[in-house]
């Protein structure tokens, strides 16, 4: 393994808290912002709301030191700063649509869901001390997660939204059970690729230069094809298949080098793309209101008309480089702007300049789980730390490319930005994982040293 | 594996770049186009979400903004919207503006330059951007004369200062409410606009200055008039008048309405001729003296101008170098000769202020936010059509149609007004529109009316100018002397 450059982790604790402070002021100044703009003075509650931000950040790096002293700084931080700027923004749309004939109170279950999010998170961290105690469970994971994947075609559980069958309907609460099947996949894949990576990187034929694998061991590269594709066609939802497919076939490439394979799995999942459009009229309709999405027939088809996406790219086009400023804009305009949408609501008030921050804010969390990743010496840890960071660059490239038309629009959620609890959940334990594991990877370097 | 997680990564990061270029592309490069696009309603939005400023008649709002609590964040209110609505028009969240609210966009939304100091003040004091009211020239109680005298006719009055130019009474029938169309609830607005489109009386359209020009008939007379006294004619001069004349080139004849004789014998003089509106000796002249006098005074009053008061008037027409028998048609107001009703008032203008043709105007003044006075208007003279001494001819003449010629109907006890009728064939078989053209008092005159009855009205075949249009010129002419004595009186109090 490579050796790494020298960390000096006795900073670590102290960085991480004067980056917080950083985070803090920015999600209460968003708030306060939102207030000022939306309603012309500050928002009733800013003084509990920013006590409660300073004592959720407080809590979380106290927890740090207490269980994962050497974990990476920067990864909190970063979280937190997200996670409340999606909260300012969803609590903006509130006040938009609070004079309406439909005013929602999405921000408190989404602040509610943060503050459960965040106490599982220090709860994993607290009380798994060792990634590496996963690899364990290994087909217990996908077994769970292919069960989850499964859940929202149970009868009586699932229910259809928009089209898709993404949710199950557990105690009145509505949960995308995908998001959570997602953690369980990549902690599978991590653990059978780390058993099997030699003989699939090493055996099989050559085909012009390239090592193919064998057939034998093209089984599990097939299940997870046809399960992806599988979730594509009975749950309605390019994204999500595309997303298992794209962290997959990376967790596959990491553990194995070989390019052959990622060849041959995007060259099947290009095919079964192909295929579901000739074949299912709702998936044409998403490739046609993605190439032709400023069409006026396209615009007007309802159902499958591009207007939605289209009030997006509106929405994005009038805040321009500098944004309306947060709370001046008109959000609300666009359908689902608290969750499909939030990136062009926060286009519209922050500007490219503002939406381009928050673009570095995912790349900055990306890189550092992937930095964690080269850091690590256990081959279960890195799979498992590449493919969670790569599945969050992933996941924000198709939700941000399908609102901004570099890919068909489909119906992922933004990290941590979105309305929706499961989603949060969910990223908060991928949060969990990486900072669980990125103690390990330091912790390991200061033993050595 | 470290090699391929650094490929991962670097996968990762030109995903991001490729984010950040589809970004950069739909707010900085796209972001123009995708604003102007109908669909944005936010552009609307945004223009609805700043104070526009009221338009005033007389001291009142007659349309105002309120605020109220929806996306557009203020209600555009119209008082007496039928009344007032062929000039100040509408502002729809659909179909955008017209008339005033149309003309006067910039100042009514705030963003002309001239309120350049006004917004500079709204900034500093942290206030919203305020838009100008506009006060309009008219007189609320004779545009309701004229309003109610016209009735449920499809027609246009229009009564206008000959001193200064100032519109004091403009309607249009039918009309309809600006309020409708005002609504922010898009569906009613376009279900009203539809049926107030496929309405065949054409509410829409502000018949003084904008609908389909019409065919001035006996109207027109004046100006074939003028052309002769400018040629050297008197009011006394002896014109050829048969009962019937024969045109050249044709076996067409023009014949004086009801077909009789102009006076006992085949000639009489140019002011009978007027009086009685014979057609003969008029299509004569236009033998004798060629078309082109003609046409060249028709331009001198205004013909083929286009004119903005601030709303567009559409020009009024001529025929395209006509031959003999067509000129001689056209000398009586027929054939392609087509008129708006305010380029008639604009000839009884000329007439009525001793040759000079005042620029008509509607917008009196202009006030900020804060009631300052932004512009005010200054009455000017937009031509010299006639000489003095042949005003004085012609509206002697037109005192004579009213005392004892075709207008009596528009006879006031203790006035001299001036006035000539007009019957004009339609062309399409139905019932000819019925004109008035009026001023008074004749020595000095303060208004000058025309109105306008399409296609006979409540007469139908029966309708004459005389009969039909003189009456509702009186009324109004009555109403506007009331006003000037007040006027008068309250400068002297």
């Amino acid at each position: 393994m490579a050796i790494v450059a020298d960390l000096r982790i006795r900073s670590s604790r102290r960085t991480e808290a004067v980056l917080l402070v950083v985070a803090v002021v920015l999600v209460v100044s968003a708030y306060m912002l939102v207030g000022v703009g939306a309603t012309g003075g500050l928002p009733p509650n800013v003084y509990v709301l920013g006590l409660g931000t300073v004592v959720a950040a407080t809590g979380a790096h106290l927890a740090l030191r207490r269980w994962a002293s050497a974990a990476d700084p920067v990864i909190l931080p970063v979280t937190l700063a997200l996670n409340g700027l999606g909260l300012a923004m969803i609590y903006r749309l509130d006040l938009a649509h609070a004079d309406t004939a439909s005013p929602t109170s999405f921000a408190p279950r989404q602040l509610a869901w943060t503050v459960i999010s965040m106490s599982v998170a220090i709860a994993i961290v607290a009380l798994l001390r060792d990634h590496r105690l996963m690899r364990r469970f290994t087909y217990t994971a996908m077994a769970v997660g292919l069960g989850l994947l499964l859940l929202p075609l149970v009868p009586g559980l699932g229910v259809e939204r928009r089209g898709a069958h993404l949710w199950i309907d557990v105690a009145g609460l509505s949960l995308q059970p995908a998001e959570l099947a997602k953690i369980a996949l990549a902690v599978f894949f991590a653990g059978y690729l780390v058993a099997n990576r030699h003989s699939l990187a090493l055996a099989g034929p050559r085909v012009l230069g390239l090592r193919f694998p064998r057939a034998r061991d093209l089984g599990p590269l097939l299940l997870a094809w046809i399960a992806s594709l599988a979730v594509l066609v009975y749950q309605r939802d390019l994204g999500t298949s595309l997303l298992f497919f794209g962290l997959f076939l990376a967790m596959v490439y990491v553990a194995t080098a070989r390019l052959s394979w990622v060849l041959l799995g995007c060259g099947l999942f290009v095919a079964g793309a192909i295929v579901a459009g000739m074949v299912f009229s709702h998936v044409a309709d998403r490739y046609d209101i993605w190439l032709h999405a400023l069409d006026p027939e396209v615009y007007a088809r309802s159902p499958g008309g591009s207007e939605q996406l289209v009030r997006g790219l509106f929405g994005l086009a009038s805040g321009g480089l500098f944004g309306t400023g947060l709370g001046e804009g008109m959000p609300s305009q666009v359908p689902f702007a608290e969750s499909d949408f939030i990136v062009s609501s926060l286009g519209e008030e922050l500007g490219l300049v503002g939406l381009s921050a928050i673009l570095c804010l995912y790349v900055i969390l990306v890189q550092r789980a992937l930095r964690t990743s080269l850091g690590l010496r256990d081959g279960f840890g890195k799979l498992l730390a590449a493919g969670l960071g790569f599945s969050m660059a992933l996941q924000v490239f198709v939700v941000v490319g399908g609102v901004t038309r570099v890919i068909p629009l489909t119906g992922l959620t933004t990290p941590f930005l979105a309305y929706g609890g499961s989603s949060l959940l969910s990223n908060w334990v991928i949060i969990a994982l990486l900072i669980r594991i990125s103690d390990g990877a330091r912790r390991v370097e200061v033993f050595d040293r | 594996m470290n090699a391929s997680i650094r490929r991962l990564a670097t996968l990762a990061f030109v995903m991001f770049l490729v984010l950040m270029f589809a970004a950069t592309w739909i707010q900085f490069i796209q972001a123009d186009s995708l604003n102007s696009d109908s669909r944005n309603r936010r552009t609307l939005y945004r223009e609805f979400g700043t104070f526009r400023g009221p338009i005033i008649v007389d001291g009142e709002a007659i349309v105002y903004s309120v605020p109220v609590n929806d996306y557009f964040s203020y209600q555009r209110t119209y008082v007496d919207g039928p009344l007032y609505a062929p000039v100040t028009g509408f502002y729809s969240v659909v179909y955008g503006r017209t008339g005033i609210e149309q003309a006067e966009n910039s100042l009514l939304n705030g963003s002309s330059d001239s309120l350049f100091w006004s917004r500079l003040g709204d900034l500093l004091s942290g206030q919203d951007q305020q838009g100008a009211s506009i006060e309009l020239t008219l007189r609320s109680s004779l545009q309701r004369v004229a309003f109610e005298a016209l009735g449920d006719q499809s027609g246009a009055v229009i009564a206008l200062d000959p001193r200064t130019g100032e519109i004091l009474a403009m309607v249009s029938r039918p009309s309809y409410d600006p309020s409708v169309l005002a609504d922010h609830t898009t569906s009613a607005v376009v279900d009203a606009y539809e049926a107030l489109e496929s309405d065949p009386g054409q509410p829409l359209i502000n018949r003084v200055i904008a609908g389909d020009t019409y065919p001035p008939g006996s109207l027109f007379k004046l100006v074939t008039v003028s052309a002769a006294l400018e040629a050297g004619l008197t009011p006394d001069s002896i014109v050829f008048a048969p009962a019937e004349l024969d045109l050249p080139l044709t076996d067409l004849t023009i014949e004086n309405y009801g077909g009789y004789a102009c006076d006992v014998t085949d000639s009489t003089t140019l002011a009978q001729a007027l009086k009685k509106s014979c057609n003969t000796p008029f299509a004569d002249l236009a033998l004798s003296l060629g078309w082109q006098p003609i046409a060249d005074k028709a331009q001198d009053f205004g013909w083929g101008e286009e004119l903005s008061i601030p709303l567009p008037v559409t020009p009024s027409r001529l025929p395209d170098e006509p031959n003999e028998p067509e000129g001689a048609m056209s000398a009586i107001g027929q054939f392609d000769v087509r008129a708006t009703p305010l380029q008639m008032a604009m000839i009884g203008s000329a007439i009525a202020n001793d040759g000079v043709l005042m620029r008509p105007y509607l917008v009196t003044r202009v006030r900020d936010s804060s009631l300052r006075v932004l512009s005010t208007a200054q009455p000017s003279i937009l031509a010299i059509p006639l000489y003095v001494e042949d005003s004085g001819y012609l509206r002697d003449m037109m005192v004579e149609v009213v005392e004892s010629g075709t207008g009596t109907a528009a006879q006031i006890s203790g006035v001299a007004v001036a006035g000539k009728t007009g019957t004009a064939e339609t062309g399409d078989g139905s019932a000819p529109h019925a004109w008035f053209l009026g001023f008074a008092p004749a020595e000095d005159p303060v208004v000058v009316v025309v109105v306008l009855v399409e296609r006979g009205g409540d007469l139908g075949d029966e309708a004459t100018g005389g009969r039909l249009s003189a009456p509702i010129a009186r009324e109004v002419i009555i109403e506007a002397l009331r006003l000037e004595e007040e006027r008068v009186n309250q400068g002297l109090g």
